[in-house]
């Protein structure tokens, strides 16, 4: 089935998350191989999630952990703990 | 995001209820982005979260013996902190609990994407690390909070929906067309910023997946 770039564009999300079924994703797919435009939508929307997963980009506060641990064992070493 | 591992957590449970109270911190240590992260998506000062973060951890220690291994470690550690992020938020006053499902989602906004062919074209490297950095929290920041909260469970913490919907106490269809709208909204901002940036990911530009 042909589709249009606004339907293509709706289902962005779940086709980068492998959340299309497969008769959709085959006719995104056949958009895609035509539609320079929904490509690169695809590609920065791709990029986006990827980057925002970057470890390196959010990383959890300095010391964040020692404190968390230092308070457990106050916690384990307490009476009853 | 730490892979769950029921099997290690199931024997690391065991051994702490008899005894070996220091492995708590070898359990606990997977779940502290996550917990991190979703008080974050509920609190967003810091230092509430810091405090919030370390009563969640004593109080799933205290608790331990009541988990039954019918949900994953890591979703009822969430449930934990998540509830003890909602008692904080009611003592700050500054909100009502419900006021996390006020947004609805019927919101209506323009989530049609940046319109660029040129991202993938262009080489990487041109933006050094922390800028990037700064430029996404700015953008995740920017967003309404309803879909700031899914971006951090889900794509920051990569959590799948089905736990992303359990922590935030909403419905599954809910994440997903939340997911949807800020994801075009970030790619919307950032698009026209980042087209210098290309992740460095193996197999990248050799198509889709």
């Amino acid at each position: 089935m042909r589709i249009e770039c606004k339907h293509v564009w709706e289902y962005i999300s779940a086709y980068i998350d492998g959340e299309v079924d497969a008769s959709l994703r085959a006719d995104i797919d056949r958009h895609l191989e035509t539609c320079e435009i929904c490509s690169a939508v695809l590609d920065s929307t791709r990029n986006v999630v990827i980057l925002v997963a970057d470890d390196r980009v959010f990383e959890l506060p300095t010391g964040f952990s020692q404190r968390l641990h230092a308070r457990i064992d106050r916690e384990l070493e307490a009476p009853g703990g | 995001m730490a892979l769950p591992n029921p099997e290690f957590e199931a024997e690391c449970i065991r051994r702490i209820l008899a005894g070996e109270k220091h492995l708590f911190h070898d359990l606990i240590r997977p779940c502290e982005r996550s917990i991190y992260f979703l008080l974050l998506s509920l609190l967003k000062n810091e230092t509430d979260v810091e405090d919030v973060a370390q009563e969640t951890v004593i109080k799933v220690y205290q608790n331990l013996d009541k988990f039954r291994g019918d949900a994953q470690f890591r979703t009822w550690v969430l449930s934990i902190a998540r509830n003890e992020g909602l008692g904080r938020l009611r003592k700050i006053g500054s909100r009502k609990e419900d006021s996390l499902d006020a947004e609805t989602d019927e919101s209506s906004g323009d989530y049609t994407p940046a319109i660029l062919t040129s991202w993938r074209e262009i080489p990487a490297e041109a933006l050094e690390q922390k800028e990037l950095g700064a430029i996404l929290r700015q953008a995740i920041e920017g967003l309404p909070e309803i879909y700031r909260n899914i971006v951090l469970l889900r794509d920051i913490e990569e959590m799948d929906i089905r736990q992303t919907a359990a922590a935030l106490g909403i419905s599954e269809a809910s994440v997903k067309v939340r997911l949807h709208r800020a994801r075009a909204m970030l790619q919307r901002k950032l698009a026209p910023q980042l087209k210098g940036f290309a992740p460095k990911r193996k197999g990248w530009f050799g198509g889709r997946a």
